[in-house]
């Protein structure tokens, strides 16, 4: 299949022998169909839920029914999906009808940009859907963000209430934490690679589109929260709080749980292309740094996620019919949502790490010119973080009660997760030596990530010691560590990501003044706002907080205004990009950082098959510098190398 | 696309995202505080005099079942349904609640002691649901929760020190006589009880939280859900003001 | 710190190639030995926490010693990622590829040697540091295995090593102290003795509050039917903020208040006479006896008169089905 044994098909136009004249665009499903959907799924679901809960004590007495609101979320998606056409092809299979053909799986899609409102199953359509929704959902937390600054500005004046507080925090943090787990996978991963690993398409294309299509829905109910006043328990969700809030808190549980399943599938999806579909040639030893990363991670999410499905699961059925897991009188213990949670979050914390680590590897190869310093170490690194990261989330709990002796068991391997972590850094600093580097904007920010996570993860090592962490748990300086981390690592690898392969993705680049302008800016103030949150941490500040002590006002006006600049330097961006795409269109078809990855060799943008052939893949794409290198792959094999290429042992071609 | 139509897709956009976002903005996260009143009361003769009442239940359309305070306005002498009000700094602030709503034990029955008010005690006259005093006013310093149905809420300004359980109709007298629809008066036929007392203002202006600390939201899992942690129901904010 | 060795595989030219890895190390023994020197001498006793107790001490020269630790690591990686921007840069029109240095095994292995010499390192010195103060002012759970040597006993009197048990509990939004070895009082007030070991029993109420004191250096959890223990000796008079440390709803950001280390005997007057004033007033017969967790829901004094009038106490909420067991 993805071999073109059938030439004949390989025309542009037409859906095959019985080519009918295409639908208008309203008829055929797309998102417009499935607002319909889910509109209509939400009433029904809603009424479900209030013929089958509106006896409860529950709903009476506190005029709330959340088994209605769990059931319009519920059936809001599913008639979501439906109207997208989710489900056509399986009731097409189910009936016995011809699955369809080999085009729509290639997308040989209608040119356009209707495209990108369907369910469309070419990778790099979803590809750039990730894109553009990413970067909506993180300017919508970021703009939350905003809002939780501008309440700290002043430790006894307030500007929102307390409830409108909390909703913001909350808000702000789950919209982050739930989406930008793939920010990288999401629009770079699904789009470069399959690219990168020689395949014409992925293992399971319609898991990968729907994985895409959940999180509008995911940031939707996320959202409608706000109109039902908010959670209460931030992004955490701690029990027995979130049994105890009011309605918004559905959402959340709802909306988290969403998204977890989207990750499942998307990681899911990853891994068997990985070891499935990558081209003749394309050894392991081979393999692009950033596919590694993405491997790992989806190793991580296939089986970290599913445990904070269940405790959603867990979460919601003590919030509708009133089951008790995590109410203590009755049996249930508030520490099982903790530690089903941080058995989830932590690996969920190096989902947001590890492809940052990918993205930067990749760049720093590139702008270096040299190949990546240390190879096997560096897939160690990412190996060893995914691994070692099942293993640590205790230390999230180290005050609250558990077994002691747990205690220095968990610091020992919260300890040991810094040796492959700095691996990355060794690998970076080995590709640095003697090197050629050039300063273009994807190296900024690699060389911003490379600061950041170096500040970020050294105060993870304050936080991992336990008498340490006495004073610094719950407090500011643990949003300053992970905010150097994810934001300063992820966020700003994700930027660099854009400014390195959107050229590739749509043929456009990004205006260069404006481009440094936003990276200097990013990195300048992103650092004057999170650097001081560390004293403000060790100072006593809690999270969460909307009154603090008066003596560190100042230390909170300042990191307000650096944030307010910082959300200046997102607009720059913002302006950039939209008038770059719609505008100013500056070309760039070729290959213009030089790049030896598989990606950079195909045209721009790449053809709908991706290979018209299937590559055989000569050499490693980090071998800048290496005399007589052969180039990374030969894309027009003569007919019969691939069957070599899967000869016996004795063959040939490597 | 052409450029013109790029362009004023643009701006549709640009317009559709900006104004979506300010009408969250002033809608959803503007303060509840600036949607609910917040009831000024003045100094005369030195002294102000605040009039509180808490209730079984509430006249608002979407949550009839929830209990709640309402605060008088002493002009008007107007129950609004809101908890917020603001007293002049350094002044004697003289309080009177009227308990209509049913007894509920203390979840920490600590908070039966009366503390922070002038002298330490209240003053609890009971009436039934014609209006008529049953016995004489009592003044006490510990309302037992536990010993006899006779606690609705409590009244506490943590920051200020002020815990103050609010006396209910007792048991005898709150048995099918409860006032049934809200805002409730002395006259539309429910037993209350009238708690008086009186503490001073801190010096220190600022807004100062006020809560209440028996579980009385109803229907939520250790009764501090819903009212309990909603502004304008079941605690609000004291705005003390330079006078 | 990973350039001592480098020649294998470099292939440099004949001309004279600076040494760079000298360079670089020297310059970075230099800076470290500044920054290790500031952080001991002019940092460490201004430090966060402070030194008002033991746990606050201990933690405090945790985290110099952490920063000691940490800073020659932060100065060798930006310095060599300066040095690297600085040295070797593509010349303007040069666009040949680097030196195609694929690794070097010494390098590495130096490296993951260093790393996991300094995280074994930072393991054995958080341990002894978690052990020897008696859990560092955390909370440790219901069976605490590192405790303060103090003599227990049911009642606490000044110049004796006993130890004064203080419960802390947490309930939504306030915090209130009970003092076993006074009888069993409540306040919302917290006093401490000087030099006194003190144990902390931390619980709640309802949801999960965290108990920070911060000067002292005493964080647990309040975990409603959970006994959280916690020690630390104060060491020094004056006020102690306490703060929530765990979102625990609406006002979870005000649920703060103010404790005060005193010498013993003002410890011993103000706690008798609390004692007393709660006897008088019936308030210490109203309150449920000690114990080291509660259930709001079950409350024996109510009479069955009580329960007959109003049906289920308010205490759960009414969230649960009257008919489950625990409910009254």
């Amino acid at each position: 299949m993805a071999i073109e044994i059938q030439p004949e098909r390989a025309e542009p136009t037409g859906r095959g022998p019985e080519a009918v004249p295409a639908r208008p665009w309203w008829l055929r499903p797309g998102a417009h169909t499935g607002l319909i959907g889910a509109i209509a799924g939400y009433f029904l679901g809603h009424w479900l839920g209030n013929f089958l809960g509106g006896g409860y004590a529950r709903s009476g007495l506190a005029d709330t029914n959340d088994v209605a609101i769990v059931l319009g979320y519920a059936f809001a998606v599913v008639g979501w999906l439906a109207g997208l056409g989710v489900f056509n092809d399986l009731f097409a299979a189910m009936a016995g009808r011809p699955w369809p053909d080999e085009d729509r799986l290639i997308g040989r899609e209608d040119p356009g940009l209707a495209k990108y409102f369907r369910y469309t199953l070419d990778h790099k359509v979803v590809g750039i859907q990730y894109l553009y929704g990413m970067i909506a959902y993180f300017l919508t937390g970021g703009l939350f963000a905003m809002a939780i600054r501008s309440e700290l500005l002043s430790p006894s004046y307030h500007l929102i209430g307390p409830e409108q507080y909390l909703m913001v925090v909350g808000e702000h943090s789950t919209m982050m934490m739930m989406m930008m787990s793939s920010v990288i996978l999401g629009p770079f991963g699904q789009y470069f690679g399959p690219l990168m690993i020689g395949a014409k398409r992925v293992a399971f294309p319609r898991l990968e589109a729907l994985g895409f299509w959940l999180t509008p829905a995911a940031y939707i109910i996320l959202l409608s929260a706000v109109l039902m006043g908010g959670f209460p328990t931030g992004w955490t969700g701690y029990e027995p709080l979130g049994t105890q809030a009011t309605q918004g808190e559905d959402a959340y549980y709802f909306a988290f749980g969403l998204m977890g399943i989207s990750m499942i599938l998307a990681g899911f999806n990853m891994i068997v292309t990985v070891i499935n579909y990558r081209a003749p040639g394309m050894r392991w030893s081979r393999l692009p740094m950033f596919v590694w990363s993405m491997f790992s991670v989806s190793f991580l999410q296939v089986l970290s996620v599913p445990v904070l499905v269940g405790a959603c699961f867990m979460a919601l059925a003590d919030r509708t019919f009133q089951t008790s897991f995590f109410t203590n009188q009755l049996g249930g213990s508030s520490y099982l949502w903790e530690d089903l949670f941080w058995f989830f979050g932590h690996p969920e914390v190096y989902i947001l790490a590890l492809p940052g680590f990918g993205v930067v590897a990749e760049m720093i190869a590139v702008f270096c010119r040299k190949p990546l310093f240390a190879y096997k170490v560096s897939v160690a690194g990412m190996l060893g973080v995914g691994i070692l990261s099942f293993f640590v989330w205790q230390h999230h709990l180290f005050d609250s009660g558990i077994n002691p002796d747990m205690r220095p068991l968990f610091m020992l391997t919260t300890e040991l997760i810094s040796i492959p972590t700095g691996f990355i850094f060794l690998v970076a600093m080995g590709t640095f030596w003697k090197a050629k580097i050039t300063f273009s904007i994807p190296m900024l920010f690699a060389l911003f990530f490379y600061f950041n996570f170096l500040i970020g993860g050294l105060s993870g090592v304050f936080l991992s010691d336990v008498p340490a962490d006495v004073t610094e748990h719950g407090s500011f300086f643990v949003m300053a560590h992970f905010h150097y981390t994810i934001m300063g690592g992820l966020i700003f690898a994700f930027f660099g990501g854009i400014y390195y392969w959107l050229p590739k993705m749509t043929g456009i680049k990004l205006n260069h003044t404006l481009g440094l302008i936003h990276a200097w800016t990013m990195f300048i103030f992103f650092n004057s706002t999170f650097l001081p949150l560390f004293a403000a941490g060790l100072m006593g500040m809690p999270r969460r907080v909307f009154e603090y002590a008066r003596n560190l006002q100042p230390i909170n006006d300042w990191v307000s205004i650096s944030a307010f600049l910082l959300g200046g330097s997102m607009l720059i961006f913002v302006i950039n990009f939209v008038m770059s795409m719609t505008f100013w269109r500056e070309r760039e078809l070729g290959n213009p950082w030089r790049a030896r990855s598989l990606e950079w060799q195909l045209s721009t943008p790449p053809p709908p098959e991706n290979f018209k052939r299937v590559p055989v893949i000569l050499s490693s794409p980090y071998d800048y510098g290496v005399k007589d290198a052969l180039p990374v792959a030969d894309l027009n094999p003569p007919p019969g190398v691939i069957g070599a290429a899967y000869a016996p042992a004795g063959g040939v071609l490597e | 696309m052409s450029v013109p139509a790029r362009a004023a897709a643009l701006v549709v956009a640009f317009l559709c995202v900006v104004g979506l976002g300010i009408f969250v903005v002033v809608y959803y996260i503007g303060s509840a505080t600036t949607q609910l009143p917040i009831v000024h009361y003045t100094a005369s003769g030195g002294q102000v005099n605040v009039a509180l009442q808490e209730d079984p239940q509430n006249d608002s359309a979407t949550r009839p079942d929830w209990v709640t305070y309402y605060t008088q306005d002493p002009t008007t002498k107007q129950w609004l349904h809101t908890t917020l009000f603001s007293v002049p700094a350094n002044t004697k602030v003289n309080v009177t609640i009227y308990g209509y709503d049913g007894c509920t034990p203390l979840r920490n029955n600590y908070w039966s002691q009366v503390q922070g008010t002038l002298g330490g005690t209240v003053t609890v006259q009971q009436y039934n649901k014609d209006n008529k005093p049953l016995g004489g006013p009592a003044t006490e310093s510990v309302i037992n929760s536990w010993a006899d149905c006779n606690v609705a809420h409590t009244f506490a300004i943590p920051a200020i020190g002020l815990f103050v359980p609010v006396a209910s109709p007792n048991a005898n007298n709150s048995v099918n006589n409860l006032c049934g629809s809200s805002p409730c008066t002395p006259t539309s036929g429910g037993a209350y009880a009238a708690e008086t007392f009186s503490f001073m203002s801190p010096s220190h202006t600022g807004t100062y939280r006020w809560q209440c600390l028996i579980p009385c939201g109803g229907g939520f899992v250790d009764g501090n859900g819903g009212p309990m942690q909603t502004l304008g129901w079941m605690m609000g904010e004291m705005d003390v003001v330079s006078s | 710190m990973s350039s001592e060795t480098l020649a294998a595989g470099a292939g440099t030219p004949a001309r004279r190639e600076p040494r760079h890895g000298w360079r670089l190390f020297a310059i970075w023994f230099v800076l470290s030995l500044a920054a290790c020197l500031v952080i001991w001498f002019v940092w460490y006793p201004h430090l966060p926490p402070g030194r008002m107790s033991d746990s606050a001490s201990g933690q405090q020269f945790d985290i110099a010693v952490l920063a000691i630790t940490g800073a020659p690591v932060l100065i060798g990686v930006v310095l060599y990622f300066s040095y690297a921007i600085v040295v070797w840069r593509a010349r303007p029109g040069d666009d040949s590829d680097g030196p195609a240095i694929q690794g070097n095994i010494r390098v590495q292995a130096a490296w993951i040697i260093l790393t996991a010499a300094t995280v074994l390192w930072a393991f054995v010195f958080g341990t002894v540091e978690l052990v020897v103060p008696a859990g560092a002012g955390g909370g440790e759970g219901p069976s605490p295995i590192w405790k303060l040597a103090g003599t227990q006993s049911s009642t606490w009197t000044p110049g004796t090593n006993t130890m004064l048990q203080v419960q802390v509990i947490g309930q939504q939004w306030v915090w209130t102290y009970r003092y076993p070895q006074f009888g069993g009082f409540e306040s919302t007030q917290l006093y401490l003795p000087v030099d006194t070991p003190v144990e902390f029993h931390v619980t709640s109420l309802d949801v999960i509050h965290e108990f920070w004191a911060y000067q002292l250096g005493v964080k647990a959890d309040a975990n409603p039917q959970v006994d959280n223990v916690a020690y630390t000796t104060p060491k020094q008079l004056g006020s102690v903020t306490v703060r929530c440390n765990e979102l625990c709803g609406i006002w979870h950001g005000a649920m703060y208040n103010f404790g005060h280390v005193v010498s013993q005997s003002a410890f011993q007057s103000w706690a008798s006479g609390v004692q007393a004033k709660e006897q008088a007033d019936g308030l210490l017969a109203a309150l449920p006896p000690y114990a080291l967790h509660y259930d709001p829901t079950v409350i024996p004094q109510l009479g069955s008169n009580l329960v007959k009038v109003v049906g289920v106490t308010g205490a759960a909420g009414y969230y649960y089905n009257p008919g489950n067991p625990v409910t009254p």
